[in-house]
């Protein structure tokens, strides 16, 4: 009787690849070769709005590997991302922008690591609140510091780093960022953030070190929120805090992730393609009523697609497999 | 027989604000022992186990497990070392299979395994426990008795010195409280090291060594299941005095 569950389709998920994997593998792969091949067939709106798609990819996906198994909702995005991108204005005539690449992401890394040793104590409303006002407080830090130390605002970033490299800079950063994902869903650090995200006394109890896994993940997230900010700085020739920190991209970054479906890796991006787009074209046309759409977002995420597009699918998935089973 | 004592508790002491939830307990448990802990409602007996495990940091006191002292260790620690807990109140990962609610307790606990060595850990308790056969079920869609072989089957995979069991057979009805009590016997047998907090004073006379009785966070009897139970201050505190 018990060997029916274990011979043949029902494996344990960890152990080797699954048939599965290797698929979701090669769809990636494909979709990679073909989103590169953008910037060959349109390098004016097109691109520009590849790079935003990119960009937002990047940031929600990272965004949900530590938020989607942990369910806390970090509204501090724009605070690494805003740092990554000063990172860049800042050192642009020190440092090769390689360099400062690498000087973004440990940056982030640590940034990350003081709020995560700070701020994972409190839970629920409270970590979310605290997120958003420490990404104010950075934003007028820069601008205090700026203003008092230099003489403008804001920074001239100067690069000869056009739209079409930016592109294809956020697109291995987002295959990386796949790839962390997918290392971490099947290692034992992604198994505790689970149980944590299920019940973090269940977790404390089984033997897991809470907050040194949601620290480290935070940091992870942090840190390439702050290589994709500095990614993306040659993108504006001037920067200022309020490009840079902007609130709003932490607030995008949520809506996109949760839309799409955070508790799986590839949930955000099926969130940001649809919203990207209608995005953009609200904010061309109907430039007053981005507000409106923020606020319908919300009520679809609340209302109708708690576990976003992705949720929706699997619930289909699970009925129809029931249909086909019976006939 | 050598005895080994497996945990050690001395002076321990919980209060909350002004109030004292746990006074000045001391006693022990030996390897391969079974011990219940009672006492009447409120007593204390939860906020013992919670002691123990980490769940609650102890005022004052000290806690030691097979000779090393766990005082004021976390949760996660004090899990490592050995200790292995269920919860008064079950507490199922809800989005998860029968299967990983187990294996969640072998990955990170006393004994850790991972691959295929989880693999067969896990299919080894499940069986023990009874649930064979389930393992690719969602909990939420269990009955009780399952939902509490999942958390037993969850503190026996990491092969634990000692197992906390809080109330693990409140709320069973008549003939899952027989299956119950024979699993736990199968535990003992096994010489595995329990504590029992109990309301069910059958199951502690069939199940335990010896008994240590609480009233009002302290300790106030301890012995042999017949010999607690027929102590006058036992009596009494469980049901007041004769000429109340």
């Amino acid at each position: 009787m018990r060997r029916r569950y274990y011979g043949g389709r029902r494996r344990w998920e960890f152990v080797g690849m699954t048939r599965r994997e290797l698929y979701g593998l090669l769809t990636g792969i494909i979709i990679f070769a073909l989103a590169s091949l953008l910037p060959l067939v349109n390098t004016g709106y097109g691109l520009s709005l590849g790079v935003t798609i990119a960009m937002y990819t990047v940031l929600s996906t990272s965004w949900a590997l530590f938020s989607g198994p942990t369910h806390y909702i970090s509204l501090a995005t724009a605070a690494f991302f805003g740092l990554g991108m000063y990172v860049v204005g800042g050192g642009l005539e020190m440092y090769p922008f390689p360099i400062l690449i690498l000087i973004a992401a440990g940056v982030g890394a640590v940034l990350a690591g003081f709020i995560g040793i700070a701020t994972l104590r409190l839970s629920g409303v409270y970590f979310v609140i605290f997120t958003l006002g420490l990404a104010e407080l950075i934003r007028q830090l820069v601008t205090w510091g700026q203003t008092t130390l230099g003489t403008s605002s804001g920074l001239y970033v100067l690069t000869n780093i056009d739209e079409k490299m930016i592109y294809w800079q956020l697109l291995v950063l987002a295959a990386f960022v796949y790839l962390i994902g997918w290392w971490i869903n099947r290692s034992k650090l992604g198994f505790a953030l689970r149980i944590i995200g299920n019940d973090e006394k269940v977790a404390a109890h089984s033997g897991i070190n809470t907050a040194l896994v949601k620290v480290l993940l935070f940091m992870v997230s942090g840190s390439i929120a702050a290589v994709t900010g500095a990614l993306l700085a040659p993108r504006w020739t001037y920067i200022e805090p309020t490009i840079a920190f902007s609130p709003m991209l932490s607030f995008l970054v949520v809506i996109m992730a949760l839309i799409g479906g955070a508790h799986r890796l590839w949930g955000p991006v099926l969130g940001v393609v649809p919203f990207a787009l209608v995005w953009d074209l609200i904010t061309a046309k109907f430039p007053n009523q981005t507000a409106l759409m923020l606020g319908i977002a919300f009520l679809l995420i609340v209302y109708a697609i708690p576990h976003g597009f992705i949720g929706l699918g699997e619930k289909y998935w699970a009925k129809y497999k029931v249909w086909r089973d019976r006939a | 027989m050598t005895e080994v004592t497996a945990l050690s508790i001395q002076n321990v002491s919980k209060n909350f604000g002004g109030l004292v939830a746990v006074d000045q307990m001391t006693f022990d448990v030996m390897e391969h022992e079974v011990v219940g802990l009672i006492g009447p409602n409120g007593s204390g007996k939860t906020t013992m186990l919670n002691l123990i495990s980490g769940f609650l940091k102890l005022s004052s006191g000290q806690v030691g497990v097979f000779g090393k002292s766990i005082t004021g260790r976390s949760a996660n620690r004090i899990a490592r070392r050995g200790i292995a807990r269920t919860f008064q109140l079950v507490r199922m990962l809800p989005s998860m299979t029968v299967r990983e609610n187990v294996a969640a307790g072998g990955v990170f606990g006393y004994q850790r395994y991972w691959g295929v060595e989880l693999d067969r850990r896990t299919n080894f308790v499940i069986e023990q426990v009874g649930l064979g056969g389930k393992d690719a079920m969602p909990v939420v869609a269990l009955t009780y008795i399952d939902q509490k072989r999942v958390e037993l089957a969850r503190a026996l995979i990491s092969d634990p010195q000692l197992i906390l069991l809080d109330e693990w057979l409140a709320g069973l009805n008549p003939k899952e409280m027989e299956i119950g009590i024979k699993l736990i016997n199968e535990l003992r047998f096994e010489g595995r090291t329990l504590i029992i907090v109990e309301h069910y004073m059958d199951a502690i006379r069939s199940l335990c060594d010896r008994c240590i009785v609480m009233n009002s966070g302290a300790k106030i009897a301890e012995g042999s299941p017949h010999e607690v139970l027929s102590d006058p201050e036992v009596v009494r505190a469980y049901l007041g005095d004769n000429d109340a």
